[in-house]
């Protein structure tokens, strides 16, 4: 079996019939990705902690203590804080942080589900970027092409998957950062509800926003790992209690006409039009047509729809985001942790240096964005102005789900770009973030599916959009195309 | 206190913060004890580690809700924290959380009496926030170093502005005090000055008599006691006031009171005021407050000053102002009641007023004396209840009492253990007492002369002739009546 390319379920098999150990599989994975530097993606790898993580999971296992993901090895973005591996948001201001305590996520993961960590993934700074250029430790290359950008900011989280050298990762979303790379490099990826998956030792970026969630090889490998991430957390104030768990969602709507010859019947998927405006690339509208044609294919109905303040989700958004950012960014100071300048005259320039060193460009930019839109005469025009249209743009969305159950569209308007083609143009980064803003801005789940190929034989994402804690029903029915498509499976020439 | 110069008025609006006496700081479990070692009462959440978030603490808005309730405001349905950022080394997160726009106590009032008169403050609200942590900077500068301790940092406070509706120094002290009794009262502050735990800024400014528009205004902050509190209004005052006279302009500034120098001194300027950047912290739901929640709060309110007040006139038939000094801080309230019931008795009212009375006169004048406290009382309510008792039984009479009480306040026991070591158990044996009559009357023949020519006084003379010879042990009633029937005998 080539364990690059194996669903989590068909390792949990070689795992239950112990054709594989735990340990075996964590150094087969290692292995690999020591072979695989030059994509940049491991900011810390540490083999001696993955093995001692594998061991345990085999005494479970030996025991017969075994859930879905007990000894399947999962490597997490590094805006997640873990014990013993460093955590630095890829930035050089936490170059040397280690977190004395583990986020809840990877808590759940390791502790919960008995996953091996495999280290830490390079990211966009402060998961600010769309590109993965943003990362002090140097941009991260796409396993397809290795000129090209793997999107961002989870960009390492969905090259690994894509090189097969990881079967599971974690990223976060804020803006579109799961489901962009997700496309981009052509996995599967779902940034969940809003409240859904414990924030606490997640780096915050903009905390109204931030949402972790799962990036691996299917929409059935995300729903078993999103299950095992999502559930309330007292730590987090945020955090909210679902109906139901992932799992049972997604078991119960798979299993719904799973007989029949149009098992999503009944199914109305919305296609917003203000998707396919200007600015869309050729292909990646025809490659997104032909994924919601086959969804057709399998009973659903296509219903246009409208969400008219699209547009308006990008000023939105660079209000907000940079607001909440200048501001959970002031912890970092150089008082008490992370790096501090080594001259300085007194407190104010060793704070004001610390800073200037550790940033980087895009931060210090949101940083600024944001100072200037709280302030005294600034912040009714620009900050509340913007939760104003936040409102709205949750409103469009609701107003849509009154025609449809699910919205359909692309992630980004393009494939993967060169790498340093954009970088010296934050503008026209941003507008790369049209279609996921909004969702992100609402609250809402939303996934990846990779959908086809682009003229240039880049990936192409289909995104999925449901409605609150809808997840469930969302990943069977990009489950249901993934059986019935095998774009998911594709892999990188270079990275069979 | 300081008169206000002639010609000119002044207002004064008060910013109290009360830390709340929460087992746990405000948005984390770390406890939030004074006086531990430097940094051993933080957290991760406190340290403001990277990936950590706040969690707010209930009992601190349990406190707001009692506050609230005990002064009648309004409590906010719904109300916001708020970010407000700023650098500063003892400041973990680089903001504070704290309640800008919508503040959880909304309105309400203290009354105060003042240089005789009563009058009520209006408050303008009071909010949650957290404190910050403090930079240490003695025994470390030699090294060039400072120090952060954090223990601080997440103590719940609880700030409540009055408005600018208080016109001498006298209205603003009587105001602190009694804010300070209430917050002690309903148990949500300590109100220990020297720690920290109720700190005032004082907002001064003057205008010439008869003026409406308000004078600029300086906020003075670091007054930890009452005593400054006064003195630094009353310097303020008259630097304003001196200020004006002489052609110059009061900035608007914060100023910082030195109380070594007895003179507050100019800290920042409104110029060099920073803008904290507000803005809704979302790390936190818009905090809700159900009424059932004010309900079960309500419901488990202790009396108010004023209740208790009003019930001790009514059931006990105290006079008022007995009834008020006994309801002035929660510490005499328990005193009064926690004797009276050492003293026990089937006579209540009778007993209320022997323990208002002995309060007010001999146990006021003794902890007035060594400025100590009631809580800190040399001799306790239990102690004097006993006294009393002693009184009541007839062991002691009132004057002995009071030559008891003053041996127990300097530290020589119980009632019992004084009357005991000075041999001071009063005679009722009526032989004994009318063998020291007989005595005083055959020994004194010119004032029993006297008395019976109507002198009245002369029978004090008699009176204290006896008392005398029992060395102050007979029993004075006894002693008056054997006396009476003697000589109209």
């Amino acid at each position: 079996m080539n364990y690059s390319r194996a669903s989590i379920k068909s390792l949990r098999d070689e795992l239950d019939a112990k054709r594989v150990s735990a340990t075996e599989l964590a150094e087969y994975f290692l292995d690999k990705a020591e072979r695989a530097l030059s994509l940049n993606t491991y900011l810390h790898v540490d083999r001696g902690l993955t093995l001692l993580q594998a061991k345990e999971a085999d005494e479970r296992i030996a025991r017969g203590e075994t859930g879905p993901l007990t000894g399947i090895p999962v490597a997490h973005k590094d805006i997640f804080v873990t014990r013993g591996w460093r955590s630095t948001a890829g930035s050089k201001i936490l170059a040397d942080y280690v977190s004395p305590f583990d986020a809840a996520v990877v808590q759940k993961l390791h502790e919960g589900a008995g996953m091996v960590c495999l280290g830490k993934l390079n990211c966009d700074e402060f998961a600010m970027g769309s590109s993965n250029e943003n990362s002090a430790f140097g941009p991260v290359k796409n396993p397809w092409n290795t000129q090209k950008i793997p999107g961002g900011s989870s960009g390492a989280s969905a090259a690994v998957i894509a090189a097969g050298l990881a079967p599971a990762a974690t990223g976060t979303d804020t803006g579109g950062s799961l489901r962009q790379p997700a496309a981009m490099c052509g996995i599967t990826a779902i940034k969940p509800t809003y409240g859904s998956v414990s924030r606490y030792g997640m780096i915050a970026f903009a905390s109204s926003l931030d949402q972790g969630g799962p990036m691996a090889r299917s929409a059935e490998d995300c729903a078993a790992l999103l299950d095992a991430m999502a559930g309330f957390d007292e730590r987090d104030s945020t955090s909210m209690p679902a109906a139901e768990s992932i799992w049972t969602g997604f078991s119960k709507a798979s299993a719904l006409h799973a007989s029949t010859g149009a098992p999503l019947q009944g199914v109305r998927i919305g296609v917003p039009r203000e998707f396919f405006a200007e600015g869309l690339s050729t292909d990646v509208a025809s490659a997104v047509e032909s994924a919601i044609r086959e969804f057709e294919k399998l009973g659903a109905v296509r219903v246009d729809i409208s969400l008219p303040r699209t547009r308006l989700s990008i000023p939105a958004y660079y209000v907000i985001a940079p607001a909440e950012a200048s501001s959970n960014l002031s912890r970092f100071d150089g008082v008490r942790y992370g790096h501090r300048a080594k001259d300085y005259r007194d407190l104010t320039d060793m704070i004001e240096r610390s800073r200037a060193e550790g940033f980087g460009a895009e931060v210090k930019r949101r940083i600024f964005t944001g100072a200037y839109v709280l302030s005294h005469g600034y912040y009714d025009a620009y900050y509340l102005q913007a939760q104003r249209v936040r409102r709205l743009i949750g409103q469009d969305f609701q107003d849509a789900f009154k025609s449809c159950d699910f919205i359909m569209g692309p992630v980004a308007p393009t494939t993967a770009w060169d790498i340093g083609a954009k970088s010296s143009d934050p503008v026209a980064m941003y507008l790369e973030d049209i279609f996921t803003l909004g969702v992100s801005l609402a609250g809402l789940p939303g996934m990846s599916v990779p959908c086809g190929f682009g003229t240039d034989n880049m990936p192409v994402g289909l995104q999925i959009i449901g409605n609150y804690f809808d997840e469930g029903r969302m990943l069977a029915v990009a489950h249901r195309y993934q059986q019935v498509t095998d774009w998911h499976q594709r892999a990188p020439e270079a990275f069979p | 206190m300081s008169a206000i110069p002639t010609g000119w008025e002044v207002v004064i609006g008060l910013e109290t913060h009360t830390q709340l006496m929460t087992a746990s700081k405000i948005f984390s479990g770390s406890p939030a004890r004074f006086g531990a070692e430097p940094n051993t009462q933080a957290s991760a959440v406190d340290l403001a580690l990277p990936g950590t978030l706040p969690v707010l603490n209930k009992g601190a808005v349990e406190c707001a809700i009692k506050f609230g309730l005990a002064v009648g405001s309004t409590i906010a349905p719904r109300s916001i924290f708020a970010r407000k950022n700023y650098f500063y080394p003892d400041l973990p997160k680089g903001y504070q959380i704290s309640q800008y726009e919508l503040p959880v106590v909304v309105g309400g009032e203290v009354a105060i009496v003042a240089a005789g008169a009563e009058k009520i403050v209006q408050l303008t609200r009071a909010h949650l926030e957290e404190d910050a942590g403090k930079s240490m900077h003695e025994g470390l500068d030699t090294m060039g170093v400072s120090g952060i301790d954090l223990n601080r940092a997440g103590t719940p406070l609880l700030e409540i502005v009055t408005e600018p509706c208080m016109y001498s120094t006298e209205e603003a002290v009587a105001y602190a005090r009694a804010l300070h009794g209430i917050v002690t009262w309903i148990g949500i502050c300590d109100g220990n000055m020297q720690e920290g735990s109720f700190r005032c800024d004082a907002n001064v400014s003057v205008r010439r008599a008869g003026e409406s528009k308000l004078g600029t205004r300086c906020e003075i902050k670091n007054v930890n006691s009452f005593r400054f509190l006064e003195r630094a209004i009353d310097y303020e005052i008259r630097r304003q006031v001196e200020l004006i006279e002489d052609g110059g302009r009061v900035v608007q500034e914060t100023r910082l009171y030195d109380a070594d120098r007895d003179e507050t001194r100019s800290m920042r300027s409104k110029e060099d005021a920073m803008d904290y950047r507000y803005f809704p912290d979302p790390d936190l739901l818009p905090l809700e407050i159900s009424a059932a929640w004010i309900g079960e709060i309500h419901a488990g309110m202790p009396e108010l000053p004023q209740q208790m007040r009003a019930r001790f006139v009514a059931e006990f038939g105290l006079s008022d102002y007995d009834a008020g000094w006994l309801t002035s801080s929660l510490g005499h309230a328990d005193y009064f009641v926690a004797a009276l019931n050492a003293l026990g008795g089937e006579d209540r009212r009778g007993a209320a007023k022997q323990v208002a009375n002995w309060m007010t006169s001999d146990l006021a004048a003794a902890l007035n004396r060594d400025d100590v406290d009631i809580a800190k009382s040399a001799v306790s309510a239990m102690s004097l209840g006993k006294l009393l008792g002693r009184i009541a039984d007839g062991t002691l009479s009132g004057k002995m009492a009071k030559t008891v009480f003053a041996h127990m306040w300097a530290g020589e026991g119980e009632a019992d253990d004084v009357i005991a070591a000075h041999g001071m158990k009063q005679v009722n044996d009526s032989g004994a007492i009318e063998k020291m009559v007989d005595d005083v009357i055959a020994a004194n023949p010119k004032s029993v002369e006297e008395y019976r020519a109507g002198k009245e006084k002369a029978l004090n003379a008699l009176f204290g002739q006896v008392m005398k010879a029992s060395n102050k042990t007979a029993n004075p009633a006894q002693v008056t009546d054997m006396l009476k029937r003697k000589l109209s005998g």
